[in-house]
């Protein structure tokens, strides 16, 4: 839910097809312009706005349950007046940051390496595999064991939820390299060091960022996991606090919270990837 | 046109073996200095592996490569290579691709590497396109830039994979004369791989034709049509014997 699934996006080059004069039906799906794309975009979160609101005006469930979107905005407006709401935003995105970097850190080296070197890769990449099934939940009791209940419990429980798939993506994109490129570089006379660094690297980076981008989706996941285990503030904390009191406005307004900060995150990943890779048609 | 010039390349008792298939089976061939000489022959008959071993890229399994006397053991800037895909950095303008061959030039300044870098590009008719992203340019525009960063730093000899082969037919024509007219005015030796045989017979001065399973080399003809050759060369009766009899060559199987 925190990686937005805005895969078919339109960029600014597709073709601008509205207002050909004789309008025929092409038997091939004509793309969508980006305002027409924007505008079914908001349309379809305002029906389902819509729907919301129709099942809490007709009774049928019980507001407890699931309060008015009307409800959940006023929880919210409350929570962001007190300053609780910008509290825990601010809480939890600095934990997201500090294990997503952690593990971001850690994995680019690694994986740069795996995907380059065969010998490395037959250490890292089974390990890597056999460590990424294991599921993550499963390690909240241990973390609490050995870090505790702070921060860097959350940290950890983020990178073990990124590091590994990051690891293994990493490396993917090097290996993705076509070895034309790997057979440019020895014909320029350049040493393997150099092909790497000069080739290969540059080569996958783009393939790289968007492997960033989508562990940072799963970041803000594991964040979440992590504090409505144990935590004494942030987002998932806030959440268990109103299952307590059966704040239903506030739970669900939290988790369209969530998920707004999800889709920014990952639309600013989108940005820089666009900035840094300009030289890429039709980059979205 | 045989020998009258220096060996340049020769290509001794070469086979090359991938696992079970032989993709060349005892190949020798020699490349005269300043000889353009194009390779021939059905897909899979081993002319990328042969350019592989000429270019040091594969390692021949027997005989061996030499240049100028020389046995080739790796790759080197003496020999330059233009691959099927343009395979240029896409992160680098059409001028960053030239110049980043020019870094492996000893005592160029950056501003000599971009000179340089211009001059090649304009003769290839690229002047103009210095500045665009490879994304920017059409299949022939990219190829035009792979071949101005392999003739920038002057190879002694220069080997060509099928360059003009994802081309369309009309810029394909185009890059042929092209190529001929740079070699015209710049002679230096040229190792063509093609499945195209009006390209083999249009720019070279022989042709070798390569036959499969096991490659080998099936023919080498002399092609002794005059230069500097033009586009309407390939009409006249000249050009139309050389292109049948090596079609037959091509054809003839297991003679
Ligand atoms: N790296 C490789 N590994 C295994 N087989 C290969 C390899 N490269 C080429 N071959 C085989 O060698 C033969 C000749 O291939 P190639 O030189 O690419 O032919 P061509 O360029 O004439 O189409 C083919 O049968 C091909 O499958
Ligand atoms: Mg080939």
């Amino acid at each position: 839910m925190s990686t937005a699934p805005v895969q078919g996006a339109p960029t600014a080059d597709t073709p601008v097809t509205a207002g050909a004069p004789p309008r025929r039906r092409s038997v091939v799906a004509q793309p969508l312009t980006r305002a027409q794309y924007l505008t079914t975009a908001v349309l379809g979160f305002l029906g389902l706005l819509a729907i919301w609101t129709a099942i809490t005006l007709s009774g049928l469930v019980n507001p407890l349950f699931l309060p008015s979107p009307l409800a959940v905005a006023s929880a919210l407006a409350e929570q962001a007046a007190n300053g609780q709401l910008l509290e825990d935003v601010t809480v939890s995105t600095y934990r997201v940051m500090c294990g997503y970097l952690l593990a971001t850190v850690m994995a680019l080296p690694i994986g740069l390496l795996a995907g380059s070197f065969a010998r490395v890769e037959a250490v890292v990449e089974p390990i890597m595999d056999f460590i990424r099934y294991m599921p993550v939940v499963a390690f909240v009791p241990l973390t609490i064991l050995w870090v505790g209940t702070d921060d860097a419990q959350k940290f950890l429980i983020i990178w073990l939820g990124t590091f590994f798939q990051q690891v293994l993506m990493v490396s993917d994109a090097v290996r993705q390299v076509p070895s034309s490129f790997r057979n440019l570089g020895a014909t320029l006379g350049l040493s393997r060091l150099q092909i790497l660094i000069r080739i290969v690297f540059p080569s996958s980076l783009p393939r790289v960022w968007d492997a960033l981008r989508i562990s940072l989706g799963w970041a803000w996941t594991w964040l979440v996991v992590a504090e409505l285990v144990a935590a004494t503030s942030g987002m998932g904390y806030r959440i268990t606090q109103a299952q307590r009191f059966l704040a239903t406005d506030v739970i669900i307004g939290y988790v369209l919270v969530l998920g707004v900060l999800g889709l920014v995150f990952d639309q600013l990943m989108r940005a820089g990837g666009r900035s840094l890779f300009r030289y890429q048609k039709g980059r979205s | 046109m045989t020998l009258l010039t220096a060996r340049k390349v020769e290509v001794a008792n070469v086979t090359k073996q991938f696992g079970e298939v032989t993709a060349l089976s005892d190949i020798s061939l020699t490349l005269g200095q300043n000889e353009f000489v194009s390779v021939v022959g059905a897909s899979g008959c081993g002319k990328s592996t042969l350019l592989s071993v000429i270019a040091g890229l594969e390692p021949p399994t027997a005989g061996s490569a030499s240049l100028g006397g020389h046995v080739l053991t790796g790759p080197g800037r003496d020999r330059g290579v233009v691959f099927q895909s343009a395979t240029l950095l896409p992160w680098l303008s059409a001028l960053g691709n030239v110049e980043f061959a020019l870094r492996g030039e000893e005592g160029l300044t950056k501003k000599q590497r971009i000179d340089r870098a211009r001059e090649v590009l304009a003769q290839v008719g690229l002047d103009g396109f210095e500045d665009k992203f490879p994304s920017q340019l059409s299949g022939g525009m990219q190829q035009r830039v792979a071949l101005a960063r392999s003739l920038s730093y002057g190879p002694e000899v220069l080997l060509m994979d099928e360059p003009f082969g994802a081309l369309d037919a009309l810029t394909r024509r185009t890059m042929q004369e092209l190529l001929t007219q740079v070699w015209e005015k710049h002679r230096m030796t040229v190792m063509l791989i093609t499945h195209d045989i009006e390209e083999a017979v249009f720019t070279s001065d022989r042709v070798i034709v390569m036959t499969p399973r096991p490659g080998r080399i099936r023919a080498e003809i002399p092609i002794e049509l005059d230069r500097p050759r033009h586009a309407d060369l390939i009409g006249t009766p000249a050009f139309h014997s050389y292109y049948t009899e090596i079609l037959a060559l091509i054809h003839e199987r297991g003679h």
